[in-house]
């Protein structure tokens, strides 16, 4: 995603010199003939991406304007709005929200404390490699884990009960629930903001921290003041990503809780398999709210991707 | 200095924590198949289960047809772009972006809607149509990181140099491909197949909708009929996403060694 606004103005310098000064004397019909090769060669990828990626979801957005039959129609949109189905949106973003912003908070936290908090090398090294593994650890496996750890069954829940006498159910605590999904996506939420946020932790540049101490700043003065500053829109950001990531899974919490918990994707999905909500194109209007929900976080990491770049070089 | 340092081990500490004890947990509750004992009883149940075994061999094949057909379609164009069609970069990068912004979920809808019985391509009307499409569906959510990881590999080589040295020889597009720019990324490339190889074992959306008999539901029926082999499940999915991570980082070290040599 880097690359996305970083290499595009440097890419054309290696390449420009080289095929002009080999093209130039070739006649003209030949050169047509060239400029229909060169985007024949893009000709397989383009393909591709229409077929599996582009037209699949533009039937799904025109399918949520449109009445079985094909007419036109605000209706299906319309009929977002009753409860059944207002109340899993609300609770997908509530959910998005929480272990996104969590997962912001902790991740940086770790981040700065491996980079920043004079720890050693080697575990700044290990960190991150873990994060690697952590943050694609997940889905069916990781609610099998969360289970066998805080389930009536699991291993704090077990050695919390007889060594410490604690019975974890009776505090209200149960995996099976808004907070112990919660608690299973930061599982993936922490470790993928440490990935992103590290490189940006490290372009801070020892000279701002030199130059605020001379001033006689105190260390959360320059983390208040100068480093959280530079490295806003790379947090919120980051935050619009770990938004859609969450808005989007769905292994995770269909095998943590069955379907006993309501969040969208989880609706979409027994819509697709047996039409629960009894009108197929209200299927097609809740696909596109998806859309329209994890496009604008993405759009929002975009945006500030490239404003963070500006700094953090 | 004191107190900061304090805090960050204190920080790390509690990381650790969260971060160790749910892998604790699932060994743990791995190995209690048995009643008194620890055994590996839950592992053997799995191993000797011949649905494991046709269910991982299905999506261990579906990887590697992924991710050939990744490639295929990622390096060439990436290529290609960087040498002919440096403007229409931004355009290609956008379209891998997108599988990040549309939720699987609703591409999986999309497939299912598109290409069923009574459409102009049948897909999902036969076995073998819906494992193409199954493929072609993972080769989507993987082009994000196939094109990222061959990108990054390209952008590390002077193509332009290469090839035109390659033509003055008189090598042909198929040679140059092949012999020339395909083991320059060859790292790059293996990092994006494990990347791929490690998504697609586990993948459980576009599986259980488009009814294949993947690993991925295979997990999902497991834990919901029994008690320990799914922890076993999860700590051999752990091994393998743990497995892929180490050879891509392997992978990065030896592409990093080549080039200080160049």
């Amino acid at each position: 995603m880097t690359d996305a606004t970083l290499a595009e103005p440097v890419a054309p310098a290696p390449v420009a010199p080289a095929p002009v000064a080999a093209e130039s004397p070739a006649p003209r019909p030949r050169r047509t003939a060239a400029l229909a090769l060169k985007w024949l060669g893009v000709a397989p990828f383009m393909i591709f991406a229409l077929l599996f990626l582009i037209l699949p979801t533009i039937h799904i957005v025109l399918g949520a304007f449109q009445t079985p039959e094909g007419a036109f129609t605000l209706r299906n949109l319309a009929g977002l709005a009753v409860p059944q189905v207002v109340r899993p949106f609300m609770l997908s973003i509530r959910l998005s929200l929480l272990t996104a912003g969590l997962g912001c908070l902790i991740g940086l936290i770790l981040a700065a404390a491996v980079t920043r908090g004079g720890l050693p090398g080697w575990i700044r090294d290990a960190m991150l490699t873990f994060s690697g593994v952590a943050s694609n650890f997940a889905g069916v496996p990781l609610a099998f884990a969360f289970i066998a750890t805080l389930g009536r069954l699991g291993l704090v829940t077990v050695v919390l009960k007889e060594v410490f006498g604690i019975n974890l159910a009776a505090t209200g605590f149960n995996l099976i629930s808004f907070a112990g999904l919660t608690l299973t996506y930061l599982y993936f939420q922490i470790p993928l903001m440490i990935l992103i946020i590290t490189p940006a932790l490290d372009g801070l540049k020892r000279e701002w921290r030199e130059a605020a101490e001379i001033l006689g700043a105190s260390g959360a003065q320059y983390w208040r003041m100068v480093a959280l500053p530079v490295l806003w829109p790379s947090l919120l950001g980051t935050f619009a990503l770990l938004f859609a990531n969450s808005f989007g899974a769905v292994a995770t919490a269909m095998a943590l809780t069955g379907s006993s918990l309501s969040i969208v994707p989880i609706i979409l999905f027994a819509q697709i398999r047996g039409d629960v909500l009894q009108d197929p194109h209200l299927g097609y209007a809740i696909a596109f709210g998806m859309i329209v929900i994890t496009g604008i976080a993405n759009l929002v990491y975009i945006v500030l991707r490239s404003r963070a770049e500006k700094w953090v070089r | 200095m004191g107190s900061p340092r304090f805090w960050s081990w204190a920080a790390l500490v509690a990381g650790v924590l969260y971060f160790f004890l749910p892998l604790a947990g699932m060994f743990e509750f791995s190995l209690r198949a048995r009643r008194g004992e620890y055994s590996l009883q839950a592992y053997a149940n799995v191993l000797g289960d011949p649905q494991f075994r046709d269910t991982f061999l299905y999506s261990v094949v579906a990887a590697l047809f992924t991710i050939v057909l990744g490639v295929l379609i990622v390096a060439p164009t990436a290529f290609w772009v960087r040498l002919k069609l440096p403007r229409l970069r931004p355009v290609i990068e956008f379209i891998t972006l997108l599988p990040l912004v549309i939720p699987p979920i609703v591409i999986v809808f999309g497939y299912i809607r598109l290409y069923n019985t009574s459409s102009w391509l049948p897909l999902t009307g036969t076995a073998a149509g819906t494992n193409l499409l199954l493929v072609f569906g993972y080769a989507t959510l993987a082009l994000p990181y196939m094109y990222r990881a061959v990108d990054t590999g390209l952008r590390s080589i002077d193509i332009a140099t290469l090839t035109e040295a390659a033509q003055g020889m008189g090598a042909g597009w198929f040679t140059i491909i092949t012999r020339l720019i395909l083991p320059n990324i060859l790292s790059s490339l293996l990092s994006g197949a494990f990347l791929t190889f490690a998504i697609v074992i586990g993948e459980y959306v576009f599986a259980a909708l488009l009814n294949r008999p993947a690993f991925g539901p295979y997990m999902v029926w497991m834990g919901g009929n029994k008690a320990y082999e799914p922890a076993a499940l999860a700590v051999i999915a752990f091994g393998i996403t743990w497995v892929c991570m180490g050879v891509i980082q392997l992978a990065a070290r030896l592409g990093r060694h080549n080039r200080v040599q160049r």
